[in-house]
C-alpha cells in the first residue's frame, strides 16, 4: 500500500526545511534508512533517511523546495501501484489523512448541510431548535480546519498581496502570513519594510539603474536575519572595551605551539595548535566562573544564571554565520578546546553540525582578528545574556615604564543584555578577563 | 421635479406602470388576476378602472399562452407587460421566454424586436415550500438576448420598471413577496428612470464589499451593521441589474475592500453569483487578499418547516461569517 | 375555372416552390446547406391558395417547414436560397436558417422551429391587429404533430376566449415525422376540437388553389369582420420525408405514387395543358428555371454574414453582458 512520505522533524526547531538534494529518484528502490535527501533546516544540512521500505513512486516536491514541518514531500509503495488518488491529495494541499482502505460508506440520505453547499465556506448554524428529526439535517460538525500549506516553497500570498509588494519593492519571501495554508495576506505588510530602496540610494541616479541581482534567501540567510533582527530591536545592548596588553598571551602562545610542534610528526597537518581565540574562549570560561553573573540569560518571568559554561563560537561559513557551541569549556584544557573548536568549525563549513551542537549556548565569543579587524562590537546572540567581540593582536608602540616600545595589544568589546547584565558586572568580568589574559599562566593550569 | 412621496414597494411598481401606460397607450398588463381581482399581490391595484379591460387584461392560467400571445404583440408593435402570479410559474412559459423573446430578434436577422416586460416576485416567500420558492433569475441571466433586473428601493421599483417598459428588447423584472410592503421615497417624477445596467453602492465601506440585489439587500445591510461592532467596514451594493451587470462598479468596490461576499437567494451551483465571482477574480485580480465567498440558499429544494426554511435561505448569520472569513476575522 | 392568366401565375408560383425546393435538396446534398431542411414538396397549392386569399398587411406565422410560404407570399427566390446558403444576403440576414425564414415586408412573421411554441405567437400578433383595430388578419400553420402539444391548446383557448382574428390551419401531411396519424392521434379529426374552444371549422382535402382561396377565404374573412378564430384541417401529402435526413421509409412507394397523382400541381398543369397553354407552361418553366438557377447563383456569389451582426440581433444598443 502506497503511503505519502511527510517532511519530518530534523531539529527540535524545525519549522520547515528545504529539500537541498534528492538521493534517490522516482522509480528507485529504497530500504529503511536509505538516506532519500539532504534537507537544510535552520540550522544545518540534515539527512532525511528512510523509514520505509519499497519503491520511491512519486517526489513531490523537487530540489530546492521549501516545505512545512509534516507536509507530504514524497510517495512510497510498491513500483506499478496506482498513486494518483494519493498524488491529489498530497497536491490539493490538504493535510494528507491516510488512505483510507476502502471508500467510507456514506449514506446518500444523509449529507451535512455544509456538504451539500459546497460554495459555502463555513456552515450555517443549525436551525435555533432543532426540526422534526426525521427531516432534519445531519447535525453541522466544525468545518475542516484550515489544511497547511501544501509542499513546494512557493509563497503563498493573495494576489492584492502581490501586487503591493511589486509597488513597495517588498520582498515576500522573509513575511510570515497569517492567513490560511501561511497565505500572506495585506496586514502581513503593515509596517514591512522595502527591501529595495536601500540598494537604491537616489532615485535622482541619472539612467536606468542595474537590476540588483537577486538571491533568494536561504534558511540559514532567514534565520539570521529573523534572530537578529528580534535581538537588535527587542535586546537593550549595551557595549564596554577593554583593551589588553596582548604581549604575555602572544608570547605564551608562541611558546605552547613551539613546544606542541616538537612534540609531533612534523608532516601531521592536524598536528595540535592553539590560537589566540582558543586562549581566550579558555580565559573566558574561567573567567564566568569567577565572575558567574555575567554568565546569565534574561526570561520575562525569571534571570537565569547557569550553572554550566557553554560558550558559542562564530563561525563563519560561506553563506552566512552560525555558532556552535563548546560545551564545559571551563572544565576543559585549551588544547581540548583548540581541537573541539577546529572539529565544530569543519563541521559547521560543511553542514554537517547536528543541530543540538548549536543549541543551547550560554555566551558567546565571536573573533575577527582573522580578518585584521581591530575592534568592532556584535549583536547578542538571544536569548543569552552577551557575547564578546574579539578584535586582533596589535602590534603597536606602546608605553613600557617610561618608555615607548614595541609591543601588542588586543581589544575587546563586550555586548551585555541590559536586562540581566548591568554594567557593573560586565565590568567586573572584564577586569576578570584582562587579568587573566595578562597573566596567560593561568590559563593552562585552572 | 424631485418631488417624493412614500409609497409601498407595490404602489412604486403600480406608478410606474401607470405612468408608462399613461405615456404610451401600446402599454398593456395581462396575468391572472391583474384586473378584476386588482392583482393577486395587489400591485395592479385600480389599474383596471383606470385603463379598462383593453390595457388590464384578466388571463386563464395560461402562462405559455399569455407569454406567447405577448411576445407576438410585441413583435408587431405592442410594449406588453407580463405579470406572472410568481416567477415560479413562468417555467412553463419557459419555452415561450427562452425560444422566441430572446431568439426573434436574431432568428429573423434584425427585423423584428420584442419589446416586452415580464415581472412577478420572485424567489422565498413564506413556507410556500419547494415549488413556489425558486429564485429564477438564475435560470434566465444564463440567456442572450433577455435582460434582467430585480429591484430592492421603492425608488428603484419604480425607476426600473418604467426603463424596462421603455427597453426594446425582454426585459424581467424580478421582485420579492416580502419586500410589497416595504415604505419608501420615491420621486413623482414621470421622467425618473433607473437605467438598466447601474448597480447602486448603498453603504460605502472599506473592509468588505457585500454584493447582493433584492430582498438579500436588506439582509445584507442588517449584517454590515453587525459586521460594523465588530470593527469590520462593510460596503454594501445592490446589483439591481442582474444583466447587463455593472462589473465596474463592482470592480471599483473590490479594488478599494479588497475582499468579496456575494449573498443571494438561489442555489450555489452556478447562477448570478458565480457570475459576479468570476467577473471579480478576472477584472480584480490583482485587488483580492482573499478568495470571494458566496452566501447562497443551500442546495436544497426548499423545504416547507418554518425553522428549515430559514437554515436553508441565507441569512444575517451567515453573511457576517463570510465577511469575517474573507477579512481572516475568524467568527 | 377562373381567368386563365390567374391560373397560369398560380402554376408558376408552385413551380417556383417546387423548383426551389428540388435545387435546395441538391445544394443540401452537395454540403452547401447545413443543419435541418423540411421541404414542403407536394403541399404547394396550401401556400400559394393562402398568399391569394390573404391581404398584404396580414400576419402569416409558420412551422420550421416555411419555404414554400415564404416564396408565396413574396420572399424572393435570391433571398430564400441565400438564406439556406447561410448568407448575409438571406431573407434572415443568414442567422435563421432553412428553419427560420423571416420577411417583415411581406409580413411572413417567421418560420419556427419549437413545435406549437409559435401558435401563441400568432394569437398575439392577431390580439396586436385586435388592440389597434387594423384589420389586419393574422394566418398560422402548425403540422398534425403540433395538434397534441399544450401551447396548441392555450393559443386557442386564448383566441377563442378574447375573439382574436386568426386562422389556425393544421397542415395534415398524414406524418407526425415518421408517426402516421393512427399513432398520434385518439381523434383523427383535429377540427372536433374546435367545438371545445368555441370555434368554427373546416375540413378538407387539398385539391387546387382554387379550392384553398375558397375555403380559407371564409375563414380569414370572419376574423376580419367579425373577430373570430377559426381551425381549419387541409389534408395534403409531403412527397418527400421529414427532413433531408428523412429517407421517409414509412411508407410505401405505391402509397407515394398515388398521392403524386392527386398532386395539386400535376393536376393543374395537365388542366391547363388541355386548355391548350402547352405553349405559356413551358415559357413558365423555363422562367422559372431561370429563376432557380439564378437563386442558387446568386446564394453561391454572397458573402457570408460577419460576427458583427451577431450583437447587434441580440440586443438593441450596447450588448447586455
Amino acid at each position: 500500500m502506497a503511503k505519502i512520505i511527510d517532511m519530518p522533524k530534523l531539529s527540535p526547531t524545525m519549522e520547515e526545511g528545504q529539500i537541498s538534494a534528492w538521493h534517490k529518484k522516482e522509480g528507485d528502490a529504497i530500504g529503511v534508512d536509505d538516506l532519500l535527501a539532504e534537507v537544510e533546516t535552520d540550522k544545518a544540512t540534515m539527512e532525511f533517511r528512510s523509514f520505509d521500505k519499497g519503491t520511491l513512486l512519486k517526489i513531490l516536491v523537487p530540489d530546492g523546495s521549501i516545505v512545512k514541518l509534516g507536509q507530504p514531500v514524497a510517495i512510497v509503495g510498491n513500483a506499478g501501484e496506482d498513486i494518483s488518488q494519493l498524488v491529489a491529495s498530497a497536491g490539493g494541499g490538504a493535510a494528507a489523512p491516510a488512505p483510507a482502505a476502502s471508500p467510507p460508506a456514506v449514506s446518500p440520505h444523509v449529507e451535512s448541510p455544509q456538504k451539500a453547499a459546497p460554495a459555502e465556506g463555513a456552515p450555517a448554524k443549525e436551525p435555533a431548535q432543532p426540526a422534526p428529526a426525521a427531516a432534519a439535517p445531519a447535525p453541522a460538525t466544525a468545518p475542516a480546519q484550515p489544511a497547511p500549506p501544501p509542499p513546494g516553497g512557493r509563497v503563498r500570498a493573495s494576489p492584492y498581496v502581490r501586487k503591493l509588494a511589486r509597488e513597495r519593492g517588498l520582498a515576500l519571501g522573509d513575511i510570515a502570513g497569517s492567513g490560511p495554508h501561511g497565505r500572506i495576506i495585506a496586514k502581513d505588510l503593515d509596517g514591512k519594510q522595502p527591501v529595495a530602496r536601500a540598494a537604491a540610494p537616489s532615485a535622482a541616479a541619472q539612467g536606468p539603474l542595474r537590476e540588483p541581482e537577486s538571491k533568494p534567501l536561504s534558511m540559514m540567510r532567514k534565520t539570521i536575519a529573523k534572530r537578529l533582527t528580534e535581538s537588535k530591536q527587542t535586546v537593550p545592548h549595551f557595549y564596554l572595551t577593554i583593551d589588553i596588553d596582548a604581549d604575555p598571551l602572544h608570547a605564551l602562545r608562541e611558546r605552547v605551539n613551539e613546544d606542541l610542534a616538537s612534540a609531533a610528526d612534523p608532516n601531521d597537518k592536524n598536528a595540535p595548535k592553539v590560537s589566540f581565540n582558543d586562549l581566550v574562549l579558555k580565559a573566558v570560561a574561567i573567567a564566568l566562573t569567577r565572575v558567574p553573573a555575567a554568565n546569565a540569560q534574561f526570561t520575562p518571568e525569571a534571570l537565569l544564571f547557569h550553572q554550566r559554561i557553554d560558550i558559542s563560537v562564530a563561525v563563519a561559513i560561506d553563506d552566512g554565520l552560525i555558532t556552535p557551541v563548546l560545551r564545559d569549556a571551563d572544565k576543559k584544557s585549551v588544547l581540548t578546546i583548540a581541537r573541539e573548536v577546529r572539529d565544530l568549525a569543519q563541521r559547521a563549513r560543511a553542514k554537517k553540525l547536528k543541530p543540538e551542537e548549536m543549541m543551547g549556548g550560554t555566551f558567546s565569543v565571536s573573533n575577527l582578528g582573522m580578518y585584521g579587524i581591530d575592534e568592532f562590537s556584535a549583536v547578542i546572540n538571544p536569548p543569552e545574556g552577551a557575547i564578546l567581540a574579539v578584535g586582533q593582536v596589535r602590534r603597536e608602540p606602546v608605553v613600557r615604564g617610561e618608555e615607548v616600545v614595541p609591543g601588542r595589544r588586543m581589544a575587546m568589546t563586550m555586548s551585555c543584555d541590559h536586562r540581566v547584565i548591568d554594567g557593573a558586572v560586565g565590568a567586573t568580568f572584564l577586569k576578570a578577563l584582562r587579568g587573566l589574559l595578562e597573566h596567560p599562566g593561568q590559563i593552562l593550569v585552572l | 421635479m424631485t418631488a417624493m412621496k412614500s409609497v409601498r414597494f407595490r404602489e412604486a411598481i403600480r406608478m410606474g406602470m401607470v405612468e408608462e401606460m399613461e405615456r404610451d397607450d401600446r402599454v398593456f398588463i395581462v396575468g391572472e388576476e391583474v384586473g378584476h381581482y386588482q392583482g393577486a399581490y395587489k400591485v395592479t391595484e385600480g389599474m383596471l378602472d383606470k385603463f379598462g379591460p383593453k390595457r388590464v387584461i384578466d388571463a386563464p392560467i395560461t402562462e405559455s399562452g399569455f407569454t406567447g400571445i405577448s411576445i407576438g404583440a410585441a413583435m408587431v408593435g405592442l410594449r406588453p407587460i407580463v405579470e406572472y402570479m410568481t416567477w415560479n410559474f413562468s417555467a412553463v412559459a419557459f419555452d415561450q421566454i427562452l425560444n422566441n423573446a430572446a431568439k426573434i430578434r436574431q432568428m429573423s436577422g434584425g427585423q423584428l424586436h420584442v419589446p416586452i416586460v415580464l415581472r412577478a416576485p420572485n424567489a422565498s416567500a413564506k413556507q410556500v415550500g419547494s415549488q413556489h420558492s425558486h429564485a429564477m433569475e438564475h435560470f434566465y441571466t444564463h440567456v442572450p438576448g433577455l435582460k434582467v433586473v430585480a429591484p430592492s428601493t421603492c425608488a428603484d421599483a419604480k425607476g426600473l420598471i418604467k426603463s424596462a417598459i421603455r427597453d426594446d428588447d425582454p426585459v424581467l423584472y424580478m421582485e420579492s413577496e416580502t419586500l410589497y410592503n416595504l415604505k419608501g421615497d420615491v420621486p413623482e417624477d414621470p421622467e425618473f428612470l433607473v437605467p438598466l445596467g447601474k448597480a447602486n453602492v448603498v453603504r460605502e465601506g472599506g473592509d468588505v464589499t457585500i454584493i447582493s440585489w433584492s430582498r438579500l439587500v436588506h439582509i445584507s445591510l442588517q449584517a454590515a451593521e453587525q459586521l460594523a461592532k465588530e470593527g469590520i467596514d462593510a460596503e454594501v451594493i445592490d446589483v439591481r441589474s442582474l444583466r447587463p451587470l455593472d462589473e465596474e462598479t463592482l470592480v471599483a468596490s473590490v479594488t478599494k475592500t479588497h475582499r468579496a461576499v456575494v449573498a443571494y437567494e438561489g442555489w450555489p451551483y452556478g447562477g448570478v453569483g458565480a457570475e459576479i465571482v468570476d467577473r471579480i477574480q478576472r477584472l480584480a485580480f490583482d485587488d483580492l487578499d482573499a478568495p470571494i465567498e458566496r452566501v447562497t440558499t443551500l442546495d436544497y429544494p426548499m423545504p416547507y418547516n418554518a425553522k428549515l426554511e430559514q437554515f436553508v435561505i441565507p441569512n444575517v448569520e451567515r453573511i457576517v461569517g463570510a465577511a469575517k472569513r474573507v477579512a481572516y476575522r475568524s467568527a | 375555372m377562373k381567368d386563365q392568366d390567374t391560373q397560369l401565375g398560380f402554376y408558376r408560383q408552385m413551380q417556383v416552390i417546387r423548383r426551389f425546393e428540388e435545387e435546395a435538396a441538391r445544394a443540401y446534398a452537395q454540403g452547401k446547406i447545413g443543419g435541418f431542411l423540411h421541404l414542403y414538396i407536394g403541399q404547394e397549392a396550401i401556400a400559394v391558395g393562402t398568399a391569394a386569399a390573404l391581404n398584404a398587411d396580414d400576419y402569416l406565422i409558420t412551422t420550421y417547414r416555411d419555404h414554400g410560404h415564404a416564396l408565396a407570399r413574396g420572399t424572393t427566390a435570391r433571398a430564400a436560397m441565400a438564406e439556406l446558403f447561410g448568407k448575409v444576403t438571406g431573407c434572415s440576414k443568414g442567422l435563421g436558417g432553412s428553419m427560420h425564414f423571416f420577411d417583415a415586408e411581406h409580413n411572413m412573421l417567421g418560420g419556427y422551429g419549437i413545435v406549437g411554441g409559435h401558435l401563441p405567437l400568432a394569437a398575439g400578433t392577431a390580439f396586436a391587429s385586435k388592440y389597434r383595430g387594423d384589420g389586419r388578419v393574422t394566418i398560422v400553420f402548425f403540422g398534425d404533430g403540433a395538434a397534441s402539444i399544450g401551447d396548441c391548446h392555450e393559443a386557442m383557448c386564448l383566441a377563442a376566449l378574447w375573439k382574436l382574428p386568426v386562422v389556425f390551419v393544421c397542415e395534415n401531411n398524414q406524418y407526425s415525422m415518421g408517426t402516421p396519424l393512427s399513432r398520434t392521434l385518439a381523434v383523427a379529426d383535429v377540427t372536433k376540437r374546435a367545438a371545445g374552444y368555441g370555434m368554427p371549422s373546416d375540413r378538407f382535402e387539398c385539391e387546387s388553389v382554387n379550392q384553398v382561396i375558397e375555403r380559407f377565404g371564409k375563414a380569414i374573412k370572419r376574423a376580419r369582420e367579425t373577430s373570430e378564430p377559426s381551425l381549419i384541417e387541409v389534408l395534403t401529402y409531403r412527397h418527400r420525408g421529414h427532413s433531408m435526413s428523412d429517407p421517409g421509409k414509412y411508407r410505401t412507394s405505391e402509397e407515394v405514387d398515388e398521392y403524386k397523382k392527386k398532386d395539386p400541381l400535376f393536376v393543374l398543369r395537365t388542366h391547363l395543358e388541355k386548355a391548350g397553354l402547352a405553349d405559356k407552361l413551358t415559357a413558365a418553366d423555363e422562367s422559372v428555371e431561370q429563376e432557380i438557377a439564378d437563386a442558387v447563383k446568386f446564394a453561391d456569389d454572397s458573402a457570408e454574414p460577419g460576427p458583427e451582426l451577431l450583437a447587434p440581433t441580440t440586443y438593441k444598443g450596447a450588448f447586455a453582458r
